[in-house]
């Protein structure tokens, strides 16, 4: 469906329920590699348990996720832990850890990994704070002291540090102003062109998902409803992408308010 | 009839909470512990948990075995000379604190100060994301957060109760000798001489296990927080209770096991 560009992720038929509730009903979802897809859905659609499945944190209930052609649900414990090492992923509020100073944040995974000294973490810490428009004195501040944008950033240049070939960013501009908003898509679509990866994006702004979108899919009530260049975001002619994109209270899409 | 069915159906259910959720501590026990043996071990993590367990309730645990001792020694004196046996003042003395209140003040002392602040953090780590954070950056959460807790609980309250026990002691000590007249010397004769090396050695297995059962606690309870700052909140309380019941629950058992043959 996407020219040619080989899959990197391709997802089908992906279910999940909490009790009775129904958050994934059959998700079908192709990520083309080397290309940011934008996820767009109202709150609550099921968007960050969509990542959560890929990451392994939630078991889905069925369905197939297959990244580089094998289906991570079908492998061993061992094989998904490596298959979870080459995902970065960018948490809504940061996630940072909030006793370890910045650069011991930025270089956590790659001290886990035991592959560095802390010396040298420390002193690379200061190239990937560089990379997301950071001095390299923010490293020894921690990460109550900084203001909602540079925790951003900072959560950006964890995620970035292990050179992961996939990345994903839930909600990545919501909390930030407008320009914040704009440096940080500005930065994630520089980050993932200079490392190549394969990006998902979560978001319910349309600015930002225009800006770092290559292609956009709708999820709606546990389904994917839409897929299509970012570009033709605004012109879909899906009435529900339509009705979502231009914030209209009429339409398909009736808020459940009154349950 | 309804009456008597609803109200059977409403135990049972409160049954299988209690023994769901005493499965689901003891899984989760067991798979902390499995990381043991299964490398690496965060020494980091399991020095900054020593610190805060063993050297920083110092001053509580201290405090609780002092004041403990001098009252023990006042209600013993006071109760014993009504059949004229205030001699055994400091036996009952070192006895008691030996083997029950060093390890089960402390025990719950420890529980409140240590159990809550463990809760606390777990929990805002995970209602903030921190832990499935771990998870992306190549970190496995039981074995970063639970393991070197564990370790460190069991290690340090055995130290915590020595310095009790010291202190207990002297506690009272002071009040009988200053206060109700004992002779200094024979009032150390007379502890040493009645202690016995099994006393001190089951206070000190007790502290050991409720030192696993505090960390065990504040630990599950963060763990498996939800919903925000009230979610953390209650995790707090579960922590500190479930930890002080389960530390008494099993100083009797224990008891039994040592002292009952």
């Amino acid at each position: 469906m996407s020219g040619g560009a080989p899959l990197k992720i391709r997802i089908r038929g992906l279910r999940k329920s909490f009790g009775r509730k129904v958050v994934l009903d059959g998700v079908d979802l192709d990520v083309p590699a080397a290309s940011v897809m934008v996820v767009i859905g109202g709150s609550g659609s099921g968007k960050s348990v969509l990542l959560k499945c890929i990451l392994g944190l939630i078991e889905p209930d069925a369905g197939a996720i297959e990244i580089d052609g094998r289906d991570i649900l079908k492998m061993s414990a061992r094989e998904r832990e490596a298959v979870r090492g080459r995902i970065g992923m960018l948490f809504q509020n940061g996630a940072l850890f909030d006793s370890l100073p910045v650069w011991e944040n930025v270089m956590f995974g790659q001290l886990a990994k035991g592959r560095l000294s802390r010396r040298a973490a420390r002193a690379q810490a200061a190239e990937f704070l560089g990379q997301v428009g950071l001095a390299a004195s923010v490293g020894d501040l921690y990460p109550s002291e900084l203001s909602g944008g540079m925790q951003k950033r900072v959560a950006l240049a964890r995620a970035i540090a292990a050179r992961p070939d996939i990345l994903f960013f839930d909600e990545p501009t919501t909390g930030l102003d407008p320009i914040m908003g704009a440096v940080i898509d500005g930065l994630i679509v520089d980050c993932v062109r200079r490392l190549g990866s394969t990006a998902i994006a979560i978001t319910h702004d349309m600015a930002s998902a225009s800006r770092m979108g290559d292609r956009a899919a709708m999820l709606y009530e546990g389904r994917i409803v839409w897929t299509g260049a970012a570009s033709d975001l605004l012109r879909s002619g899906n009435p529900k992408v339509d009705q979502f994109t231009h914030g209209r209270r009429e339409g398909p899409i009736q808020m459940e308010l009154m349950e | 009839m309804n009456l008597l069915l609803d109200f059977l159906a409403a135990l049972g259910r409160a049954v299988i909470g209690a023994v769901r959720g005493a499965g689901s501590l003891a899984l989760f026990g067991a798979s902390a512990l499995s990381h043991l043996v299964r490398p690496p071990f965060y020494w980091r993590m399991f020095g900054r948990a020593l610190v805060d367990i063993g050297y920083f309730s110092l001053p509580v645990v201290a405090l609780t075995a002092i004041f403990t001792g001098m009252v023990l020694a006042l209600q013993s004196y006071l109760g014993f000379s009504r059949f004229s046996a205030q001699s055994a003042t400091a036996n009952v003395v070192v006895l008691s604190i030996t083997r029950e209140l060093g390890p089960v003040l402390a025990g719950l002392m420890v529980a409140g100060r240590i159990g809550a602040a463990m809760a606390a953090e777990i929990g805002t780590m995970r209602v903030t994301d921190q832990i499935d954070a771990l998870s992306t950056l190549s970190t496995n959460p039981m074995k970063y957060l639970v393991t070197p807790r564990l370790v460190a609980g069991v290690i340090a309250l055995p130290v915590l109760v020595v310095i009790a026990d010291i202190l207990g002691v002297m506690g009272g000590f002071i009040i009988s000798v200053v206060k109700l007249g004992f002779g200094p010397n024979m009032y150390i004769t007379n502890t040493l001489n009645f202690m016995q090396t099994g006393d001190v050695v089951s206070g000190l297995v007790k502290a050991a296990v409720f030192g696993f059962l505090i960390a065990l606690m504040g630990c599950y309870q963060g763990y498996h927080s939800r919903g925000g700052a009230q979610g953390v909140g209650s995790a707090t309380t579960s922590a500190v209770v479930g930890a002080s019941i389960l530390i008494l629950a099993f100083d009797y058992i224990l008891t039994e096991m040592f002292f009952a043959r």
